[in-house]
């Protein structure tokens, strides 16, 4: 940063990631809420620590081995080839930590390594982690109210901190093997983090069960309400919130995109593709509108599936929302509604599926439709600016969408599951499902109350002894 | 003397690197890291097969959980 033009280059795209982590902290608290919302009284406490306890899980594991995931499995590896080096993302670099940017001091890396990574490493690092989280607390809201903590906390760190970021490395990264073979464009990730932690929880519930009584004798299954409607809509708007950040982070603020000479300076999306936060502004808040409202038709203006229905909206216009025009993103984002919303009820009922917070339907279908649906609006367009790269067809986004759905969501998630399953781990005891989760804990609660009464009562009788 | 790699501010920036304390302990403290993890899960995952074990025994006969599902307060069980 030896001029004044590099300095304000680097120190402003610092500075952006790290608003882009604080508005993405929105998503979380607004999960949180939205789940204890969703959960019967009995369950409230526990809904909220297995939620909560999956930030600091997945952050020390991102830090782990998440983030040299990312860097260096582009080519799969296998695919097109090795493991790529990523020197300053291992646990171990001195990238990771508070650096300079001066001289390395380890082998490893060079002085264009530290110049380059040394303030962008630790916020990227983070913004990538925010959508870790994300992607694990989708999964969170599918299986409340049955599931252990144990169980769920492994599983996040499965798809927080390994299947995710497997995903972002192939389909989100400027050089992945899906971006250059198959064209594959998922710009705000409807692929990336909604459709694989839709189909982990999927792969997940199918193991897991039900909740008792989600489920009529003869099959039919039963309504089991939010709690607390209230909580679920702050809950939701907070998502909303937090998703300006999650676009933002999505993007690289300053770019220099002329191909040869020249220079001229743009936001790209994440394969280095130009476009302008005007854009995805304008078809943010488009999508949410035709989410919400097709939502509101095809659920009869119930208000749960009219909020979700503006989230799937979002998502389901996503991978395109770089590029889309506003009426595009608009109508993608009702069609997608429409297509999540009957697909949820129809796996419901066929494959007795309880998706307590309709976690897999927005983000698992509305975000398996919005890559497909990218590759016939954005047919022919460049994947990226390397002209070596196939362009973006329907073909290839609908593998795209069946590798992100299938391959690196459901089946991880069915597979752990079986696992944690046949040793137990899984599913809590039917007693305790019956009783509340919360059981124990509000029983202690209740005699600590108790013991508090009776000295209170005592003081009133000693104090009317002593008048 | 300095646990950093650097006892002052005041030579050519660019010449900085690393500016936390004990370079070179980095792959340790990723051990130490790795451990920290595995043992919470360890401590985790007993504390909560008792915690079921308990609650099973307490509340898990049909009179109790009857009681529960009819709105009676745990400690009334």
């Amino acid at each position: 940063m030896d001029n004044e033009l590099a300095a304000l280059g680097i120190l402003f795209t610092e500075f952006y990631y790290w608003l882009t982590v604080v508005l993405m902290f929105f998503i979380h608290i607004g999960f949180c809420m939205y789940e204890v919302g969703v959960s019967r009284h009995k369950n409230h406490m526990h809904t909220l620590m297995k939620n909560t306890m999956l930030i600091p899980l997945v952050t020390i594991t991102f830090f782990f081995f998440g983030w040299w995931i990312y860097f260096a499995f582009p080519n799969g590896p296998g695919f097109i080839g090795g493991l790529e080096s990523a020197p300053w993302a291992t646990p171990w670099s001195e990238l990771m930590g508070p650096h300079m940017g001066g001289a390395p001091v380890t082998d490893t890396l060079t002085a264009e390594d530290t110049a380059g990574w040394a303030r962008i490493n630790g916020v990227f690092w983070a913004a990538f982690l925010l959508f870790s989280w994300t992607a694990a607390s989708i999964v969170s809201g599918a299986v409340i109210e049955r599931i252990k903590s144990t169980a769920f906390w492994l599983l996040a760190v499965g798809i927080g901190s390994v299947w995710w970021i497997i995903d972002a490395s192939w389909g989100w990264h400027s050089a992945g093997w899906m971006v250059q073979k198959l064209g594959y464009h998922d710009a705000y990730a409807s692929g990336v983090i909604h459709a694989i932690a839709g189909g982990y929880a999927l792969g997940i519930l199918f193991v897991l069960g039900p909740r008792i009584g989600k489920f009529a004798p003869d099959g039919t299954p039963r309504n089991i309400h939010p709690r607390n409607p209230w909580l679920v809509a702050i809950g939701l708007f907070l998502i909303y919130t937090g998703f300006w950040g999650f676009y933002v982070a999505c993007n690289i603020p300053m770019w220099d995109i002329q191909a040869g000479d020249g220079v001229f300076f743009s936001a790209t999306n994440i394969y280095l593709a130009p476009t302008t936060l005007s854009a995805i502004t304008v078809n943010f808040l488009m999508s949410l509108s035709g989410g919400l409202l097709m939502g509101y038709i095809v659920s009869k203006g119930d208000a749960f599936w009219t909020y979700s229905s503006g989230l799937a909206g979002i998502i389901a216009a996503s991978a395109g929302n770089d590029l889309y025009h506003p009426m595009q993103a608009l109508f993608i984002a009702a069609a997608g509604v429409i297509f999540m919303y009957k697909t949820h009820y129809w796996v419901e009922r066929k494959f007795k599926i309880d998706d307590a917070v309709g976690a897999v339907a927005v983000h698992g279908y509305a975000g398996w439709f919005g890559v497909v649906i990218a590759g016939f609006f954005l047919w022919g367009y460049p994947s990226s600016p390397d002209t070596s790269f196939a362009t973006v067809t329907p073909w290839g986004q609908f593998i795209g969408a069946m590798i992100m759905f299938w391959v690196l969501g459901f089946i991880p998630g069915w597979v752990t599951a079986k696992i944690l399953h046949a040793f137990g781990m899984l599913r809590i005891p039917k007693e305790v499902e019956l009783a509340g989760l919360d059981c124990g804990a509000n029983a202690a609660r209740y005699a600590d109350e108790l013991g508090i009464i009776n000295a209170e009562r005592a003081a009133i009788g000693g104090a009317a002894g002593s008048d | 003397m300095s646990t950093g790699n650097f006892e002052n501010w005041a030579g050519t920036i660019t010449d900085i690197g690393p500016i936390y304390p004990f370079v070179g302990s980095e792959v340790f403290m990723f051990i130490l890291g790795l451990v920290f993890w595995i043992w919470w899960h360890v401590v985790q995952t007993k504390r909560e097969s008792k915690t079921y074990e308990e609650e099973v025994k307490r509340f898990g006969d049909a009179d109790a959980l009857t009681k529960i599902i009819n709105g009676e307060t745990p400690e009334d069980v």
